[in-house]
């Protein structure tokens, strides 16, 4: 690890803060007229041994800023402070290569993430041979036996391919993979939607362990929202590429102050019959509008059963309302609310 | 009783493989009434797809083998029906709506003319009023501007309004039965929600029964009247909705409950996963499939394969913990307390039953 460069870079940022992002956007151009624009915008910041949740339904753009930040994909614009350094624009050889080991990423399918004609043990040591060269064959060999009973499998398994395993057995050799390289920050990207349900608690139980053995710093990209809050810390609710509300996430749950986060929590089904009968549900009417076609103002106002005139006319602002807990939504601004000549929504 | 729509007694599934004959469906027995809605939950694998599909007789015919068992539709057995007799209860009197929406349709032909196609089938309508009642269906499943929707290609809807077309082809002609095999696995949850309720609406309107597969429990409380959960090609515990989600008597019932999280549980508790991962089904013994990941097993567990056991009126285990030879300081206690609950239940619900006021 080299000290020097951290030091060089030290910035502006929280103290503890391992991940700051402020303004990150990409945008894909489908072809000389329509630019999708998946992330439009973001910021947020993860402390280190924190998991930041990250949900939204299908196309909100989550997935994208986990590859983003992994560098898969080249941000549009915006600035990422990682572990002291200032990562903006194109980064240069150095930099990417730290960005590659620290950065792991663990996907959603356990099947299509791991190269069906690489044994087990060529999948783990892959990292390990590119950022280690000087490792010997036997160390190697060593680690990946040690990681592979981290994570709950054993070193018979070294030798095996990906199909002789079962779903949750391949995720953790994903997990094993991402821990290889001994990175700082992973980003979960639907670790458990492929699994079964008596198995995703085996996995969320890893990660979890993981993380306090280890002190990682984990991004959860999710679309369940029960496992989502059991597992993070802080959580952020994207819709159409920019994130609407971010807090505890207790609080979140407790207090939901966007009217989309209202929506999307009381549409979660309960697994409890009797809270199933007896609560409210707040269904929203229509489809997530193309993120190709944006509408103008606040991008939710097309569903938003509050929405007013000012809603179309001007992009709400991403504020903190109460410490810790901020939303983006007229609802809570006063002078908007003022002009509207409506009462304040109190937080 | 004659109020059962449909009954499947002790079916059994099984696939011809390179490997030899592969049991998927193992002695699966339950039964439908009208307007009620039977959720089967289980994980991949379980055979809950399996039996639904071997209802619609769906099954390719040249490697599936159904050795045993019944599925009596209003009394007739569906598995003794000739090719044309099965049709012409498929999509009529049973109909179903797959997981997949996106290829649960055909790319090629317009919305309208995949509901019409059942409808001038079955019903024998005119294109004129086979086109009028698309119309109506697909109102009726909430597709705004209905009439131009109908020459509109899948591609041209998203995930959900396939759905709904899905589901209003399902429905065209008014089934008995509809069968509903993960039909919102592939939705987001806010389209989920208008979904399931929609499915509800409509069961309300049109008196269906419904069949509903799926491995969400959230899914199943929101929906369900009666549960049964399969595990490894059976049936293993069977209920009403409360009996299984508050007394809950099967082990991997209990697992799969416990391994969820509870959204007003503290996020230090950690949560009870169910350990190991489900049996191959080519590779299962004789004993009672769940015995390799029960945290409860006896010897008799590995040996002998469990009958069922009646808890309640409503409510039947596959497991020897609920066998009289069982001494009961082995029966863990959150099963004994289940099923002190689902006596309580009982005794109440025949004393409400009678009208009467507890003596």
């Amino acid at each position: 690890m080299t000290h020097e460069l951290k030091e060089q870079h030290t910035m502006n940022a929280g103290q503890d803060d391992l991940l700051v992002v402020s303004d990150l956007k990409k945008h894909f151009r489908l072809n000389r007229k329509t630019v999708l624009k998946a992330v439009d915008g973001i910021s947020f910041s993860i402390k280190k041994g924190e998991t930041l949740g990250l949900v939204g339904e299908s196309g909100c753009g989550k997935s994208t800023v986990g590859r983003t930040l992994t560098r898969i994909y080249e941000p549009t614009d915006g600035e990422v402070h990682f572990d002291g350094l200032k990562l903006k624009g194109r980064l240069d050889g150095k930099t990417k290569k730290r960005i590659n080991r620290d950065v792991q990423m663990i996907f959603q399918d356990p099947y299509s993430s791991l190269n069906p004609r690489m044994t087990v043990s060529e999948i783990i040591s892959e990292g390990l041979v590119i950022h280690n060269p000087d490792m010997s064959p036997k160390d190697r060999e060593k680690r990946v036996h040690e990681l592979l009973q981290l994570v709950g499998l054993n070193k018979n398994h070294a030798g095996r391919y990906p199909h002789e395993f079962s779903g949750g057995q391949r995720q953790r050799i994903g997990i094993a993979r991402a821990l290889a390289v001994e990175p700082k920050f992973i980003v979960a990207d639907e670790p458990i939607a492929a699994l079964d349900v008596s198995i995703q608690a085996q996995i969320v139980n890893l990660l979890k362990a993981l993380q306090e053995e280890r002190g990682l710093t984990y991004l959860f990209i999710a679309h369940d929202l029960s496992m989502v809050k059991y597992i993070s810390d802080r959580i952020a609710v994207m819709y159409l590429g920019k994130i609407v509300e971010l807090a505890e996430s207790e609080e979140l749950y407790e207090k939901p102050l966007h009217p989309y986060t209202q929506a999307l929590l009381s549409a979660i089904p309960l697994p409890d019959p009797e809270k199933e009968r007896t609560r409210e549900q707040v269904i929203l009417s229509g489809d997530v509008p193309s993120p190709t076609d944006i509408p103008s103002g606040c991008r939710f106002r097309t569903r938003c059963p509050f929405a007013m005139d000012s809603c179309a006319a001007i992009d709400p602002e991403f504020r903190e309302v109460e410490p810790g807990h901020s939303v983006a939504c007229h609802l809570y601004d006063p002078e908007i609310m003022a002009k509207e000549g409506k009462e304040l929504k109190t937080v | 009783m004659d109020n059962h729509i449909l009954e499947v007694s002790n079916l059994h599934v099984s696939f011809k493989t390179r490997n030899g004959e592969v049991p998927a469906v193992r002695g699966v027995n339950f039964s439908l009434k009208k307007g009620e809605t039977l959720a089967i939950v289980g994980e991949s694998g379980s055979g809950k797809s399996v039996t639904a599909k071997s209802i619609m007789q769906l099954l390719p015919k040249q490697n599936t083998m159904v050795p045993e068992g019944e599925i009596r539709y209003e009394g007739k057995d569906l598995l003794k029906f000739s090719k044309k007799e099965i049709q012409n209860v498929r999509g009529s009197d049973i109909s179903m709506v797959f997981q997949d929406p996106m290829t649960s349709l055909n790319p090629t032909m317009k919305i309208g003319k995949q509901i019409m196609e059942g409808l001038s089938r079955h019903m024998k309508l005119t294109k004129k009023q086979a086109r009028k009642r698309a119309k109506e269906m697909l109102e009726l499943v909430g597709i705004p501007n209905a009439e131009a929707r109908l020459d509109a290609y899948p591609h041209q809807f998203s995930g959900g309004m396939r759905q709904r077309v899905v589901i209003a082809i399902a429905l065209a002609c008014n089934p008995k039965v509809l069968i509903a095999d993960e039909p919102t696995t592939a939705l987001d949850v806010t389209i989920q929600a208008q979904i399931l309720r929609l499915m509800r609406g409509l069961q309300e309107k049109m008196d269906t029964a419904i069949i509903l597969i799926t491995h969400d429990l959230g899914v199943v409380a929101n929906m369900a009247d009666r549960v049964a959960v399969m595990y490894a090609g059976e049936v293993v515990e069977q209920g009403t909705l409360d009996e299984i989600f508050y007394s809950p008597q099967h082990p991997y019932t209990l697992g799969l409950l416990r391994s969820m999280p509870n959204l007003d549980a503290p996020r230090t508790e950690p949560l009870i996963p169910i350990p190991g991962s489900p049996p191959d089904p080519a590779m299962l013994g004789m004993g009672c499939p769940f015995a390799a990941r029960c945290p409860y097993t006896m010897k008799v567990c590995h040996d002998y394969h469990p009958d069922y056991t009646a808890v309640s009126g409503t409510q039947a285990v596959r497991c020897w913990l609920q066998d009289e030879r069982t001494p009961e300081d082995h029966v863990p206690e959150v099963i004994r307390q289940g099923r002190q609950k689902s006596e309580i239940a009982a005794d109440q619900a025949a004393i409400d039953a009678a009208g009467g006021v507890p003596v």
